[in-house]
């Protein structure tokens, strides 16, 4: 190669290298921000005021969800195995909602360390199937557990 | 003759406009073929979705567009460097061909991702990670459109707008992991380099096929571009005359 272009080439490479790593310790530093939810884990060790509007994703746990017909509010729990956070929200769920599925609540927080949601949102996963590989993934699992 | 004299005489306007000339028919028939089996195959043959129904056949025009503004970002950033290291001119006809294709895949990307989560998320839009870099993207290929017509001498612009396109190249692998590195709305990614994919082979098959589908569209669109730019840059020299004729005759 002629020495120009390799300097050329030299110099853009740095030139690179200096930029993304700038770029790479901007991000580390603001990982927190970037992140779209807390997971319940991080909520319980994260310090958080009460007025703070927030997002916490988990997977909602079976058996946890109560409705209560007169107010039209909706009582959940998620979790992500190591922490629970209880969710209160009123008005409609997404389509997706369901015991297992993870979603994602935007709220704040309450004195009694449950959280008030003014939305929830679906978070779907990566596998997409037909219903009925999903059946028999679902009773082989059974099975294996059984 | 040696692969350089050949890769030499490629890039020569002359040369490079019989070769896109005998390709552009060639794409253009096989891209037809292509979308139109994608198609068919991704409304009727593919099953339905577990947990999404039918909603999911969004993902047939939704992930070839994404993939395909990253894989036009990539070859404009491989042209960049090869512009800047060995100032080949037809590089720069290139990233100024492509950007526009790349935009408006993004553009696209970003639509259908909206249509997509309104129903299945229960929002259009969420600063997640995903959504915001791929709208970085938009903004970074409509700088580069920008940065073509910013400086009044030609050269001095296509050296800042080769620097804008490498610097905006980190922005590639964001994309890519942002789904990895934080936590997002947005899922995982299905398809692995290494492992399985998660999706049952029915829905990928029509997938794959609407992706080559994808990239042969931004192909041929690239080359018509470069080849009206070369003709109009080029159109006082006596080949272009020749050429012109003997493809109306």
């Amino acid at each position: 190669m002629h020495p120009i272009r390799k300097q050329r080439l030299l110099f853009i490479s740095l030139f690179m290298l200096a930029i993304a790593l700038a770029i790479a310790l901007a991000l580390y530093a603001l990982k927190q921000n970037i992140n779209v939810f807390y997971s319940p884990s991080q909520l319980f060790t994260a310090k958080v005021s009460l007025k703070q509007t927030l997002r916490v994703g988990g997977l909602v746990e079976k058996g946890s969800v109560k409705h209560n017909t007169i107010d039209n509010q909706v009582q959940f729990t998620i979790t992500d195995y190591h922490h629970d956070v209880i969710i209160y929200y009123t008005g409609l769920l997404p389509d997706l909602f369901r015991e297992g599925q993870g979603i994602v609540a935007e709220g704040h927080v309450r004195a009694n360390g449950t959280f008030q949601a003014t939305e929830v949102l679906a978070k779907h996963d990566e596998n997409y199937m037909p219903p009925p590989v999903a059946e028999m993934l679902a009773k082989n699992t059974e099975s294996a557990h059984a | 003759m040696s692969l350089w004299t050949l890769w030499y005489r490629l890039t020569s306007p002359k040369d490079f406009t019989y070769v896109a000339s005998a390709c552009i028919p060639w794409l253009t028939v096989s891209c037809l073929l292509c979308l139109a089996y994608g198609l068919f195959a991704s409304l009727y043959l593919a099953p339905a979705d577990y947990q999404q129904g039918d909603a999911f056949r969004i993902i047939y025009v939704h992930v070839p567009c994404a993939f395909v503004s990253l894989l036009i970002y990539g070859a404009l950033t491989i042209a960049a460097l090869t512009s800047l290291v060995w100032r080949v001119k037809l590089a720069n006809v290139f990233v100024d061909a492509a950007a526009p294709t790349g935009a408006a895949l993004t553009l696209l990307a970003l639509v259908t991702g909206s249509l997509w989560g309104k129903p299945m998320w229960g929002t259009w839009w969420i600063w997640d990670a995903r959504l915001t870099s791929e709208l970085l993207l938009l903004f970074i290929y409509c700088g580069i459109m920008a940065l073509k017509n910013a400086f009044p001498d030609k050269r001095q612009g296509n050296v800042f707008k080769n620097t804008f396109v490498l610097i905006g190249s980190v922005n590639l692998p964001i994309i890519h992991y942002s789904v990895a590195w934080w936590n997002t709305l947005h899922q995982g990614s299905t398809f692995k380099l290494l492992g399985p994919s998660k999706i049952a082979p029915a829905m990928s098959q029509p997938l794959t096929v609407m992706l080559l589908a994808f990239c042969l569209y931004a192909a041929l669109v690239i080359l018509l571009n470069m080849r009206n730019a070369v003709l109009l840059e080029c159109h006082r020299a006596r080949w272009v005359g020749t050429w012109l004729t003997k493809r109306d005759s």
